[in-house]
């Protein structure tokens, strides 16, 4: 559904995306990562077409960027990372106008802005003026508007940026109910929101493409060993020690007040680790997996590895 | 079209939705108000005294008297209030990032440019139709010819037209509202005296000069006088300011 190659973009010297190559695939939801000023935003506002691309091609629901401007943009919604708000217009009629610009035909207007107004939650709020509501109706307007037309691709620029927890979760929850029915691409700098709303992420850095794919494909290719840490009622070296005696562990160290037990990435031990501490009645407290996301990302964006 | 439609709209709303479209045009009722108040009390004292020498009672002429000096006191004022009516257009818009939305629309710039310059005409077409009533004065009371009034208010429309397009242009420039505004009011100024250096430059010069200032082309047409030379300066200029901001626009996202 989306599909990038060798996209470059240049500000007078700066090079802000460098021969980026990645797809996503309909229906999927994927994460760009990368630090600040990695090209996140510009490799987003190169696919919505609010900026051009120095040289390389990207395809956006079957549209080439460069030659079909106007169909890439019926088919994308976006939001930008400053959500577009006319501040003293309402929320409906805020609705209504995009729907007018992005070319919803007049007789499915209004139900297109119902549409939304009932998916963003925004009932509560649609007669009020946007710059009287709070940030997170805010955030949910932009989203909205993003998908007043119905479009296959939905572009986020770190959707959750600036919102409470309770609102956060709101959104996450919007954003996955999404699923199946529209391709995503989000921006983010929060790990957790990856492992909970993305099929896969884009790692970039510096503009340059360090990793992309599923969670496990990339853990795949940079964990050569897979493993837990647990947190028990009291761990120390003699815990520790207990968890070498399961089949097939690799080791198993003490790591702060975690126990970290590793083995070879093919296997799951995870239930015959579990096993063992409940059946010592160590106090399981919790137990989460070494390869997760931020593990990974600091590894490829910290410790500048490359797929 | 549609899309031309949808953007003056929401642009014209946003005027009214803010205290501008009020502040301005009250303003500007205000000042027209008071120029033709004084206009024609000048007007009534002097034919008057005319009136008593057979000689001068002929050239009485309400036309020349009150509605020439007005419409050109209403092009200085224009001045000041252009400006107003265009600094936001552009540079809110970049300044809010509201631009991201349009230029990810199905909108061609040329539709973007159009549509807030044809809102802020619509606010001048108010302004020019609240000024006509105080006409009705003068035609009821008085009998002032019909046609000098029209090549007038076409005038006005035609100098709002120019005013307006060279205002939207210095709103592309920047995201600083006051740097628009104050931009377009210099230059509507230096345009408003530009003829003042013909008095004494020579030639060429003068020539050229002359046929760039605006009081020359907008004096004729108060005076009733319609010419195609005056007609094509005020859609030129607009045209070529209109031109200028689509490219400002176009080269911005290139860059």
């Amino acid at each position: 559904m989306i599909e990038v190659q060798g996209l470059t973009k240049k500000y007078g010297e700066l090079e802000a995306v460098r021969g980026l190559t990645f797809g996503v695939e309909a229906g999927r939801i994927w994460g760009l990562l990368g630090p600040n000023a990695a090209g996140k935003t510009t490799t987003m506002r190169i696919l919505t077409g609010y900026l051009p691309a120095t040289s390389g091609r990207a395809v956006v629901a079957g549209f080439d960027v460069f030659d079909k401007p106007d169909d890439v943009k019926r088919s994308i919604g976006y939001l930008p990372e400053v959500v577009p708000l006319y501040q003293d217009m309402t929320v409906e009629s805020y609705l209504a106008f995009v729907a007018e610009i992005k070319k919803v035909p007049k007789a499915k207007r209004k139900a297109a802005v119902a549409r939304v107004v009932g998916s963003a939650g925004l009932g509560d709020v649609r007669r009020r003026l946007i710059r009287n509501v709070s940030r997170g109706y805010k955030q949910r307007v932009g989203i909205a508007q993003a998908m007043i037309h119905d479009p296959k691709v939905l572009v986020l620029d770190e959707p959750t940026i600036g919102l409470d927890p309770a609102q956060i979760r709101e959104i996450r929850e919007l954003i996955r109910s999404l699923r199946g029915e529209h391709t995503i691409l989000l921006s983010t700098h929060i790990l957790p929101e990856v492992t909970q709303v993305c099929d896969g992420v884009v790692i970039i850095d510096h503009g340059r493409l360090k990793a992309s794919g599923s969670l496990a494909e990339l853990a795949a290719s940079f964990e050569k060993n897979d493993g837990v840490l647990l947190r028990l009622r009291s761990a120390g070296p003699a815990e520790a020690l207990l968890f070498k005696t399961v089949p097939g562990v690799g080791s198993s160290s003490l790591e702060g007040d975690e126990i970290r037990v590793e083995w070879p990435r093919g296997r799951d031990l995870r239930d015959d680790v579990a096993r063992l501490a409940l059946d010592k009645g160590l106090g399981l407290k919790e137990m989460r997996s070494v390869a997760g996301i931020e593990e990974l990302y600091m590894k490829i964006v910290a410790g500048g590895l490359e797929q | 079209m549609t899309n031309i439609g949808s953007l003056v709209k929401r642009e014209v709303r946003a005027y009214f939705g803010s205290p501008i479209a009020y502040v301005v045009i009250t303003g500007f009722l205000l000042l027209v108000g008071y120029f033709f108040y004084s206009l024609v009390s000048w007007f009534n004292a002097t034919a008057m005294q005319m009136a008593q020498n057979p000689y001068y009672a002929q050239q009485i002429n309400i036309n020349e008297m009150v509605f020439s000096p007005l419409f050109h006191n209403m092009t200085i004022i224009l001045v000041l209030v252009a400006p107003l009516l265009t600094m936001r257009l552009l540079a809110e818009e970049k300044k809010n990032g509201t631009d991201e939305l349009l230029f990810t629309s199905p909108l061609s710039v040329g539709e973007i440019v159009l549509g807030k310059y044809i809102a802020a005409l619509v606010m001048w077409l108010i302004m020019l139709g609240l000024t006509a009533i105080l006409s009705i004065f003068a035609f009821a009371t008085g009998n002032p010819e019909i046609a000098p009034w029209l090549t007038g208010y076409l005038g006005l429309f035609l100098a709002g037209a120019l005013f307006l397009a060279i205002g939207l242009f210095f709103s592309s420039l920047t995201e600083n509202q006051i740097v628009a505004a104050f931009l377009t009011f210099v230059t509507l100024l230096l345009l408003l005296v530009l003829n003042w250096v013909t008095s004494s430059g020579g030639g060429n010069w003068r020539t050229v000069v002359g046929y760039l200032s605006f009081s020359d082309h907008f004096g004729q047409m108060t005076q009733g006088i319609l010419d195609t030379k005056d007609l094509v300066y005020f859609l030129t200029f607009s045209f070529f300011a209109l031109f200028l901001t689509h490219s400002v626009i176009q080269s911005r996202r290139w860059r």
